[in-house]
């Protein structure tokens, strides 16, 4: 068992599954002898040759389109868009075509096919390399959107998106690519989508949170401990569909709410977990539900990203806040 | 200056539009059989009493808005000839008669401009793609579905279908250009009826023809007479070939000219030429093969006045059909949006058949 980062899980990941199934194959720019920008792919063209991990030209709109026929003829592509900020011109293909031919079709033609794409800012990145727009995918109903905070979900959540019978936008947290190391057993063991994951227990708050911002959380959660207030924390992880539930009952539990995230605060995710406690969770709660949030502004250009980016004090302050709330 | 690159565009024409075969080429083999080219004529004639049928429908609250392929049929039953049961269509939206002659039921063209998603779920052409409405879309699909029948060493083809207004799209060119880098098993076929909806070749393009983009993607391409059928099929056939055994791609131009309005929603007198239809109807492609049939005394008014009926029955059929099958379960809505249906949205499919049909 070997230690490893969360960007060698997922390359561990689709090697692992391109071993047990030959339908599964991996195309993108620079996905081959490169090794992907971040190295996703790295040494995986070696492994399994330059017919299953393709070069592709320089199209994203291509990319999901010919992943979508590939799927339709029963092949498992992995379709790397190098960067999310680069996706636009993919997403036709993605919501008018790859999210919906399930069921215009009523079930005759179905996508196995995931679409990866690194994400969020933080690395000192050029313009439009940094946004946080997993909402707009979340928003499309026949898509799965699943955003990995750590290695051992990367490698599992992988393992089930590749598998999975529908389309999933795999969006994977760059900032966190290398921050820490996990023990992973490379035995294809999946965790489940569409299931949020409890990282700690607390009964005082719920901390909410998603991806590379999760880290953010578990620190605020551990001064918060020190001030004395215990935080629950959830690992939201599929963010569609949502495990709305697990959210519910922790909320039951602590009474408080606060949603963590790097995207711009308005028509978010967050937007979306507050509404559905409010709905049904309304009861329960001793106080306002709080977010953190970037600002509704562009994402800044990286002289500034520093000042976008929310921050372990502002969760701690807010987190503070909701439970001082008389 | 030297000159790095050259091309030239190739025209093929085999009948004109008084049904005579012209002198300089031999006509394909398939040509010479009477049988195959009555064939050919009654599938041709089937589309344009099917396109009628589903506009007085339309016009009768019936039905949604349709798009007729009149003046068209030679290029869809064409092309949808050339192709076998084991080769795959991708279609665009006007492709009814390359569907059809693939397979497609018309009960299920009718059902899909009806507003019903059951009209893609095609009872036959298991693997053809439904129609792609977001325009040039459909061209990656037709490059993916052909990359996997490559990787799996099949020896089978796939059809696609596009407008000349099209292929202004961005999607269209990625498609040509991969295609090409892969020389995948694809045949492109620009429908060019001359009109995108309102807008004429003048200010959709500056190339001389459409078939020349595929140049720029180191693409074989051939323009042909879009109303000669025979043109068309054959053009198919030697590009299905081709693409069947690892030559590649082919762009295949068919001009044509839209005879209908864009769609039953749209009223093209308010740009279309005066005199364009009036030339138009003397060159479309039903009359040119009605009048070689009959030189070859092997048409009759007493077959014509048969075969019209019989037609007739058949879409009536079809129309009773789409119309005999009732709205669907608001459930449908849910039961294919995923494998599974996600908890969240099971609730929301109990809470619509609670709400019930109304």
């Amino acid at each position: 068992m070997a230690a490893i980062t969360l960007i060698e899980a997922v390359n561990k990941a689709m090697a692992y599954e391109m071993g047990v199934d030959e339908e599964v194959v991996i195309l993108g720019e620079d996905v081959g002898a490169n090794g992907g920008v971040f190295r996703a792919t790295d040494g995986l063209q070696q492994k399994f040759g330059d017919k299953r991990v393709i070069d592709t030209p320089l199209a994203e709109s291509m990319i999901a389109g010919v992943s979508i026929g590939m799927a339709a003829q029963g092949m498992k592509p992995v379709a790397e868009i190098q960067f999310m900020g680069f996706i636009f011109p993919a997403v036709d293909q993605i919501i008018c075509h790859a999210a919906r031919m399930r069921n215009r079709t009523r079930g005759r033609i179905h996508l196995p096919m995931v679409i990866r794409a690194p994400f969020g800012g933080g690395i000192h990145a050029p313009e439009h390399h940094s946004e946080s727009t997993e909402a707009i995918f979340a928003h499309i109903p026949g898509l799965k959107v699943v955003i990995p905070s750590n290695p051992s979900r990367a490698y599992g959540l992988m393992l089930a998106a590749i598998r999975d019978p529908d389309p999933v936008i795999f969006l994977e947290p760059k900032r966190v690519y290398r921050i820490e190391k996990h023990e992973i057993e490379d035995n294809g063991e999946e965790y489940p989508l569409g299931m949020c994951f409890v990282d700690r227990e607390g009964t005082d708050i719920t901390l909410i949170s998603w991806g590379a911002m999760l880290h953010e959380t578990k620190q605020a959660a551990e001064k918060l401990a020190a001030e004395g207030i215990s935080a629950e924390v959830i690992d939201v992880a599929t963010v569609s569909p949502l495990d709305i539930d697990t959210i519910l009952e922790s909320v039951e539990k602590t009474g408080r709410a606060c949603i963590v995230q790097e995207a711009p605060k308005a028509g978010a995710l967050g937007s979306e977990i507050a509404a559905e406690i409010a709905e049904k969770g309304v009861m329960n709660l001793l106080a306002p539900i709080g977010r953190v949030s970037g600002y509704d502004t562009v994402m800044p250009y990286y002289r500034l990203e520093k000042q976008y980016m929310p921050k372990v004090e502002h969760i701690v302050e807010e987190a503070k806040r909701i439970v001082e709330y008389r | 200056m030297t000159t790095v690159a050259k091309f030239e565009i190739n025209y093929l024409q085999f009948m004109d539009e008084n049904g005579t075969f012209i002198s300089k080429q031999v006509p394909p083999q398939f040509a010479q059989d009477i049988d195959t080219v009555k064939s050919l004529y009654r599938d041709m004639c089937l589309i344009r009493v099917l396109d009628q049928k589903a506009y007085a429908l339309q016009r009768t609250g019936k039905m949604g808005t349709y798009p007729a392929a009149t003046g068209q049929e030679a290029v869809g039953v064409g092309f949808g000839s050339a192709m076998t049961k084991d080769d795959v269509l991708v279609p665009y939206y006007r492709g009814q008669a390359a569907m059809i002659q693939h397979g497609v039921l018309m009960e299920e063209v009718l059902l899909y401009w009806g507003g019903d998603e059951r009209g893609c779920d095609y009872k036959v052409a298991k693997q053809d793609f439904p129609i792609a409405v977001p325009i040039a879309t459909q061209l990656l699909h037709a490059a993916g579905i052909a990359k996997a029948m490559q990787m799996r060493g099949e020896k089978r083809c796939v059809f696609t279908e596009i407008g000349e207004g099209g292929t202004s799209e961005g999607d269209f060119y990625e498609a040509l250009n991969v295609a090409g880098i892969w020389n995948l098993g694809v045949v492109f076929v620009i429908n060019n009826n001359q009109w995108a909806i309102s807008v004429p070749s003048e200010i959709q393009t500056n190339c001389e023809t459409y078939a020349q983009k595929a140049i720029a993607a180191g693409i074989e391409c051939i323009q042909v007479d879009g109303n000669d059928i025979i043109a068309v099929k054959e053009a198919s056939e030697k590009a299905a070939e081709k693409a069947r055994n690892g030559g590649g791609p082919t762009v295949i131009e068919c001009i044509s000219l839209r005879l209908c309005d864009h769609t039953t929603a749209d009223d093209a007198t308010r740009y279309r030429p005066e005199g364009e239809l009036d030339e138009g109807w003397k060159k479309e492609p039903i009359l040119r093969l009605r009048k070689y049939l009959e030189s070859k005394k092997a048409w009759s008014e007493a077959d014509e006045e048969k075969m019209k009926k019989e037609l007739a029955e058949e879409v009536q059929t079809a129309v009773d059909n789409y119309l005999n099958t009732a709205v669907d379960s608001p459930a449908a809505m849910f039961d294919n949006l995923y494998a599974e249906l996600p908890e969240r949205t099971l609730a929301q499919r109990e809470l619509a058949l609670a709400r019930g049909a109304k």
